[in-house]
């Protein structure tokens, strides 16, 4: 599964999980408008670590926070652990 | 009569004897380290020393032995008694070494005062350095007295070491009512400890909650058949109760909270997790109190202060102990929450690693858990756990991981339901039969 894909199906299962309403997952949408709080959030960025092998977060904690869901996309895909 | 693995003597033979090389007279005042290969040379040693030494430390066998010249230099001590060459063979700094031998000798008469000897009891911080808290024959022996009610057929085991608190109260209640007394070894395994303790006949017993799990998990657990099982060390959820009441259904099974510094508190009997409030303010002499959310003991029991120059109060300005025990009134009754040092910050909620693992063990295919915390960049931290399944639940790893996460979901609020549930074959329970927590 590429990172993007992988991605989406984080966010919907971790939505679902914790019974959220997941607004649909297009590049411009506002990560803070997704229905996805931090904790959600939280378990995402864990499951991914575990998945795709890189946690983007910890590898540089002066990096630019994602703002909307295209570049969180982005922030993993350039991430190399 | 106390019995060892491989060593037993009769109370009068102890109280009679010595198993110091009959030193009384090197002893006398003296404060004495006590590190030896195993409970009944220690216990010898103790008996013989109360009375005569100034001060005596026991080194517990889970310490490492790094510690040792810090432990000797605060608590000033002069002799080393120790049947571990690797250990004799230096005097860390104290003037002398005493082998302490396995044989017991007749003891010649010593006609020296009898000293209220200092019994130095070690607390492992959670990092580094052991705290040494200072009791007495008397702060120990105060709830010894008043432990169960035991009959003349009474036998007593422990899972605990003598040289911690939880096995020292069972050791000194034997001794002082001269009731049997089956000691456990770290040589032994659960299985094998449990055969022995059958063989002798065990009535009475004593363990954490974890002991227990692991009791209930082993093929054996039916070799012994208490009248009655007490529980202590770690908080005792309602799952461990009943299922030790399933495998035991005659046996009266009482939790109890105690700690080294603390004392015994207080015993509950009425087969429930938690402890009803009446228990505060029913026994004269054992002041509890709740403030700021943890339990606060002042009593005869306690330690009466952490030896070492930097060390920190051990109580209050009132003479309280904080015993740092988090816990909760939840519909007229309390319950243990945790540790107040042990807390997960997940983003700003705080979750209690005991109260998701009591949630996780009332799950009937978990024999036991252990949560703790993960680091997350964006909360902090996140809760996990590792899970050990009962052998026969029937079910495979992954659809047994579903089902306690769904259930967890069911029972916790979001930030205290784990996020990863690793099933794993067994849990590292120390020498104090606690569960081991790492950061």
């Amino acid at each position: 599964m590429d990172t993007k894909s992988e991605i989406i199906a984080q966010f919907t299962q971790v939505a679902r999980e914790h019974d959220k309403r997941l607004a649909p997952l297009t590049d411009d949408l506002a990560l803070l408008d997704s229905g996805l709080d931090s904790l959600c959030f939280a378990i995402v960025v864990a499951r991914l670590e575990t998945s795709l092998g890189k946690d983007p977060f910890s590898e540089d904690e002066d990096a630019r926070f994602p703002v909307t869901f295209g570049d969180f996309i982005r922030f993993y895909e350039n991430a190399t652990r | 009569m106390m019995v060892g693995l491989d060593a037993k003597a009769t109370w009068d033979e102890l109280v009679h004897g010595s198993i110091l090389e009959d030193r009384s007279i090197d002893l006398r005042g003296q404060s004495v380290l006590v590190a030896t290969s195993d409970q009944f040379r220690a216990a010898a040693a103790l008996i013989e020393l109360d009375g005569i030494a100034r001060r005596v430390v026991l080194y517990p066998p889970d310490l490492s032995r790094e510690h040792l010249p810090y432990v000797a230099k605060t608590a000033e001590a002069d002799i080393l008694v120790s049947d571990l060459p690797e250990i004799a063979s230096m005097t860390h700094g104290m003037g002398s070494v005493i082998h302490c031998g396995r044989s017991i000798v007749p003891r010649n008469a010593d006609s020296g005062a009898v000293i209220e000897t200092e019994w130095v009891l070690l607390t492992s911080g959670t990092t580094g350095r052991p705290k040494l808290a200072l009791h007495t024959l008397s702060s120990l022996a105060d709830s010894a007295w008043h432990t169960d009610p035991s009959s003349g057929s009474t036998v007593w085991s422990t899972f605990y070491d003598m040289r911690r608190y939880g096995g020292l109260h069972i050791f000194l209640h034997a001794a002082l009512t001269g009731t049997s007394l089956v000691l456990s070894s770290a040589q032994e395994s659960t299985a094998d400890f449990l055969t022995r303790a059958g063989a002798h006949g065990v009535t009475h017993i004593s363990g954490t909650p974890s002991h227990w799990r692991r009791v209930l998990m082993s093929s054996l657990a039916d070799r012994i058949a208490p009248e009655y099982i007490r529980m202590s060390g770690e908080i005792v959820d309602q799952a461990i109760l009943n299922q030790v009441k399933l495998q035991y259904p005659h046996t009266r099974v009482a939790h109890t909270f105690a700690s080294t510094e603390a004392g015994v508190g207080f015993y509950v009997d009425d087969g429930l997790m938690g402890f009803s409030p009446e228990l505060l303010t029913q026994n004269p002499r054992v002041e509890i109190k709740v403030q700021d959310g943890t339990l606060r003991i002042r009593s005869t029991r306690t330690a009466s202060r952490y030896l070492g120059a930097d060390s920190p109060a051990l109580k209050d300005a009132d003479g309280f102990v904080d015993t740092g025990d988090t816990v909760e009134l939840r519909q007229g009754r309390f319950y243990f929450t945790g540790r107040r040092d042990g807390i997960i910050n997940v983003g700003g909620f705080k979750v209690h690693p005991e109260e998701v693992e009591a949630v996780i063990n009332r799950h009937p295919v978990v024999a036991m858990s252990l949560v703790k915390a993960k680091k997350n960049p964006i909360t902090g931290s996140l809760v996990i756990a590792d899970v050990v399944l009962k052998t026969l639940s029937g079910k495979g790893s992954e659809a047994s991981q579903q089902d306690i996460l769904q259930y967890c979901r069911a029972e916790l609020d979001p930030h205290k339901v784990p996020t990863a549930i690793n099933i794993v074959a067994m849990l590292a329970i120390g020498d104090s039969g606690k569960l081991v927590r790492r950061a």
